[in-house]
């Protein structure tokens, strides 16, 4: 080691066999959260923390950071929480102050409107929304998916029921559009593995208060008669994207049987209690930082902005055309605590990434299942594969 | 046990003191360490009460093994011959993989929860330094002439190098995702790098401290993404490393003139960690998901034997004890 080169790298700052290195480089990400409004959930478990998804932004600002130290590269994330009302206005605001990578967190209309005003001016990132239809007919070029789809959701569920061999499953989905669409992902993936669905019920939703004191004692006697007279099963699937009744399902239902999709065993993209490939290390470091465990959306929120870090590092500090191109070229990848490396789908922009199957305080497995194999990644097992995409970007 | 200790270990200084060969492997889940005689693959011994043991490495003349106590965040020490606990190190929190200087002294410690690569005195137990580098520091290595110590950090994918006098880091060398391991050539000429989301062993000249090289990997009928290197060591000749790669539950023999893989070894399942005989005959290979370890010859670059030791083996090194009690 020559003095000159000691001399040099006291500042910490400095890489030594990367000639093409751009020192200075400034990254600006914009984080957008649409907050509409929404009943309460039915656990006040779930209640949202108040920086939910953005604690993971800020996580991964840091992650960045440090990162960025050692190749002279600087991330300056600015963070807004918007209304339904007042998003697209922040979006134009973000555009026009020219942030070029945005990350949102909103629902499936609201994250097309946002990417249709992003126009080819920013690569948005869609961190929240696991609609397949975002990632079917209403895709767009501009528009990338680090939230899993609900088609990919129900696929890992499904594989995991059919390597049970459960493969009565009945279905019981909520009256909302969602409810309705992650049914659909549902009879899908009961079709693509072999599962049967016997019977199908809708639980409507009739308003009124999701959480009352001694709610239980009238849910008590109302699931038992709702789930009564049902064919033989060995399963019950629930499409509840709206959070109305899924959760007093398991132990109510007429017959004994486990409850799975939106309570029970549920497909999710990250949990607080993941700890393999190293997950342990993403979770002390984000409980260490926000104070709280980490939900699914701030994994999906940091792994948005590490997608955005990784590729920083990886093109030595590229411009946006550079950024763009390497993020959805075969070259890219990222290691996310999810033991196999990440990548895009160029078809749909959906990163690909195995769901975690969550069982109350554990995670009881994850998908892919092994036996499920593909002849390109066995990832594409779960979702829309190539031929079957209904994006036309 | 003692007397049965010291009349075994006088029949052993009579008959063979080259027998007085052991075999420490650290069972992450078993919160053990299995002790096995390196002549008869016996367990002869078994150190209970860590808490979640990970890296283990012992002291130049095989006295002293130090281990990577994770949940204890504590670096513990072991007297080789009689098992005996001497007083543990301050290792930061959660360490997972450590080196030593070649003099015995100091030990650098990764901190995979702080950024930082701790410096411990083993005499004195007082750490020396702190050295931030990138996010999740895991592997660890120490150039042969002891004056430069390498990191590896898993979030931020580099090789961090370290001068060992100033505490600087003097070169950050991007390697592929998730590095793991890294280990010098005895020339100190080369740096090898393992990224286990990458896939690549990444081959750096330290004259330049750039990658001169990458090695990949390919068995027919194993998925790609299950071909994850992790744990490697080089021969002391310098001409072959060895390559754990994970689920892939394989052993790859890289020739390293032609850096091109020769041979893929099966061993255990989940294979993590792996560590040389004293003699240089045998390397032993942690197979974390079918708790046991394998042996390989090196010579012939046969797997032996698998023998069964904790639960969920993650750490392996082989002493060769004074003899004494």
């Amino acid at each position: 080691m020559t003095k000159l080169k000691v001399a040099l790298c006291g500042l910490g700052l400095m890489v030594i066999g990367s000639p093409a290195l751009a020192e200075g480089t400034e990254y600006r990400i914009g984080v957008i959260r649409v907050d509409a409004p929404a009943p309460m959930p039915i656990s006040r478990l779930d209640l949202p923390p108040e920086d939910l998804g953005i604690a993971g932004a800020r996580l991964g600002t840091a992650d960045n950071a440090t990162t960025g130290g050692f190749l002279g590269q600087t991330f300056a994330t600015e963070i807004v929480v918007a209304t339904p009302q007042t998003a697209e206005a922040e979006m134009q605001k973000l555009l026009d102050a020219g942030v070029p990578y945005i990350v949102t967190l909103a629902d499936a209309p609201m994250t097309v409107r946002l990417a249709d005003i992003a126009g080819d001016r920013a690569l948005v990132f869609n961190a929240l929304a696991t609609d397949d239809s975002l990632r079917g007919v209403d895709c767009r070029a501009n528009l990338l998916h680090v939230a899993p789809s609900d088609a990919m959701m129900a696929d890992g569920l499904a594989q995991y029921l059919a390597w049970k061999r459960w493969d009565e499953v009945v279905l019981i989905a909520g009256s909302h559009p969602e409810d309705q669409a992650l049914a659909k992902a549902y009879r899908h993936a009961a079709n693509k593995f072999g599962l049967t669905i016997v019977a199908e019920r809708l639980y409507e939703d009739t308003g009124g208060a999701r959480r009352t004191d001694s709610g239980h004692a009238q849910v008590q006697k109302q699931m038992p008669v709702f789930t009564q007279g049902l064919p033989d099963h060995e399963v019950i699937i629930a499409a509840d994207h709206a959070g109305v009744f899924a959760d007093w399902l398991p132990f109510h239902t007429w017959d004994a049987r486990p409850v799975a999709g939106s309570a029970g065993l549920v497909p999710q993209s990250w949990d607080p209690a993941m700890e393999a490939w190293g997950g342990t290390q993403f979770q002390t470091r984000f409980e260490k930082s926000a104070g709280r465990p980490a939900r699914s959306e701030d994994f999906q929120a940091w792994a948005a902005l590490r997608v955005i870090g990784e590729a920083a590092t990886r093109t030595n500090g590229g411009d946006f055309a550079a950024m763009h191109d390497f993020i959805l070229s075969d070259k890219f990848d990222l290691a996310a605590f999810k033991g196999q490396k990440l990548t895009f789908r160029d078809w749909d922009g959906q990163l690909r990434q195995p769901i975690l199957l969550v069982a109350g305080n554990v995670v009881a497995s994850v998908s892919p299942q092994d036996e499920y194999l593909h002849q390109v990644s066995q990832l594409d097992t779960l979702g829309v594969d190539r031929p079957e995409t209904e994006c036309k970007k | 046990m003692k007397n049965l200790f010291i009349s075994a270990a006088l029949v052993l200084a009579v008959a063979s003191p080259a027998l007085a060969d052991k075999v420490f492997v650290t069972n992450e889940k078993g919160n053990s360490v299995t002790v096995l005689d390196a002549a008869t693959l016996e367990v002869i011994h078994t150190i209970e009460g860590l808490q979640r043991p990970r890296g283990i490495t012992a002291s130049p003349d095989g006295r002293h093994i130090y281990v990577c106590a994770s949940d204890d965040d504590l670096v513990r020490v072991f007297d080789s011959a009689t098992y005996e606990e001497l007083p543990s190190l301050p290792s930061g929190a959660d360490p997972e993989l450590f080196v030593l200087h070649p003099s015995g002294n100091p030990l650098y410690i990764a901190n995979e929860d702080d950024n930082i690569v701790t410096v411990v005195d083993v005499e004195t137990r007082q750490v020396l330094a702190e050295v931030p580098v990138g996010v999740e520091p895991e592997g660890m290595a120490v150039s042969p002439d002891g004056r430069l110590v390498v990191n590896t950090s898993e979030t931020t994918n580099m090789a961090h190098l370290i001068d060992t006098q100033s505490y600087q880091i003097v070169a950050n060398v991007l390697v592929d995702s998730r590095p793991r391991f890294a280990e010098y050539t005895p020339d100190g000429k080369l740096l090898f790098v393992t990224a286990e989301i990458g896939g690549t062993v990444s081959v750096i000249d330290t004259s330049t401290n750039e990658v001169t090289g990458k090695i990949g990997f390919e068995v027919a009928g194993v998925l790609p993404e299950a071909l994850q290197p992790v744990g490697l060591r080089i021969t002391a000749d310098g001409t072959k490393a060895y390559v754990a790669l994970g689920p892939a539950n394989r052993v790859a023999v890289i020739d390293i003139a032609s850096r091109s893989v020769s041979d893929y070894l099966l061993v255990g399942q989940r294979v993590w960690q792996l560590a040389f005989s004293p003699d240089g005959r045998f390397l032993y290979t942690t197979n974390g998901n079918s708790n046991d370890i394998s042996v390989i010859d090196t010579a012939s670059d046969e797997v032996t034997i698998s023998v069964p030791v904790g639960e969920q083996p993650w750490g392996v090194v082989a002493v060769r004890t004074q003899g004494e009690g």
